[in-house]
């Protein structure tokens, strides 16, 4: 006799999720409340420092403004997805299903804007 | 021999076909599925903003004054930074209560000692947060449009109108069917109560809204803040 018996008719890895609780999924454990409140209090930040920035007019004027504007928007995108989407926690699969699909999307974006947009390559 | 039993304590997981062969199910997979396939829609929609951005003929502008060449009317630049910074602030509050929304759901069953945990493990408390947070926004942005009209700026006014339109009009389209999710979760959770075995439930519209979210992120960089 088997003493290995399964308990139900899951697939191996599938049985041992469904002696977790549900939702958790094949995953770390999420953050704590205080890490969720930290998070926020950094985004809250990273937001005020963009308004600010706009309002500084030797800032915009500078060809650092628009590369600062996009880093701390990507950084913003980046903490939300990894701690509030649990992205961070979660299995590999979910992170090639997200990011498989954005990388295609960035490249296609850019490829439009040197196409017909304001971005220009210099030959010569 | 190998002994197996057809059906799993019901207290444990969902019904087996929810389960992809890796053991994650298929419901978290799909909602993934679908926010890769919107990240698609919404690099579209912006695709087509950053190509147009600058090539109006006629005004209102988002950042610059325009005088009308047949009246004289001098336009001020139709874009109101401290209006959309408040809305994006409220937005970003919206997914700290989602996910303390979720955390309450998920630990349901874990006993509550002080009042700080109590109003941390409400669940209906932060799913009603969220849902008031998102339909701020939507009023913020009803606001902004409504005041863009008056100002002379319609979809069909220029080529800012139309692709300002079409992608803060879809992304408020998403926000509203989030609030309407929201506010399904908040009548389950009043009618019987969610637990940890609805926690997955959450879970996924919770993955939603910070979508939602993470999108406006972009939107209000790419559209408001760069010039």
């Amino acid at each position: 006799m088997d003493t290995h018996a399964s308990t139900t008719n899951l697939p191996d890895s599938a049985e041992a999720l469904a002696h977790a609780p549900e939702g958790t999924g094949i995953e770390h454990a999420h953050p704590t409340w205080s890490t969720y409140w930290k998070v926020a209090t950094i985004l809250t930040l990273i937001t005020v420092g963009e308004v600010w920035a706009y309002y500084v007019p030797s800032f915009v004027a500078s060809r650092a403004f628009v590369p600062t504007l996009l880093s701390l928007s990507g950084l913003k995108f980046a903490i939300v997805v990894m701690f509030y989407m649990h992205l961070k926690y979660d299995h590999r699969l979910f992170r090639v299903l997200f990011t498989g699909p954005l990388l295609i999307a960035a490249l296609t974006l850019l490829a439009l804007m040197f196409l017909f947009g304001h971005i220009y390559i210099k030959i010569m | 021999m190998t002994a197996r039993a057809t059906h799993l304590p019901a207290a444990h997981a969902p019904a087996p076909h929810h389960y992809t062969t890796l053991g994650l199910d298929s419901r978290k997979v799909a909602i993934w599925a679908f926010i890769g396939s919107e990240c698609m829609l919404f690099v579209s929609l912006i695709s087509t903003y950053l190509i147009y951005k600058g090539r109006s003929v006629i005004g209102p502008f988002p950042h610059e004054t325009w005088t009308d060449p047949s009246t004289g009317q001098v336009l001020k630049p139709i874009l109101n930074i401290p209006v959309t910074s408040a809305s994006t602030f409220v937005l970003l509050m919206s997914s700290l209560f989602m996910v303390l929304a979720l955390a309450a759901v998920q630990n349901k069953e874990q006993p509550k000692r002080t009042r700080g945990e109590r109003i941390l493990g409400n669940s209906k408390l932060w799913l009603f947060m969220t849902a008031l947070a998102g339909t701020t926004f939507l009023g913020f942005q009803a606001f902004e449009f409504t005041s863009f009209v008056h100002e002379g700026l319609t979809i069909r006014r220029n080529l800012f109108g139309s692709s300002f339109f079409t992608l803060t009009g879809f992304h408020g389209a998403h926000v509203t069917a989030g609030v309407l999710w929201l506010v399904t979760l908040l009548a389950i959770d009043y009618r019987r109560g969610l637990g940890s075995r609805d926690s997955l439930l959450v879970d996924i519209s919770a993955l939603y809204w910070h979508f939602v979210d993470v999108v406006w992120i972009a939107i209000f960089t790419l559209v408001y803040l760069i010039k």
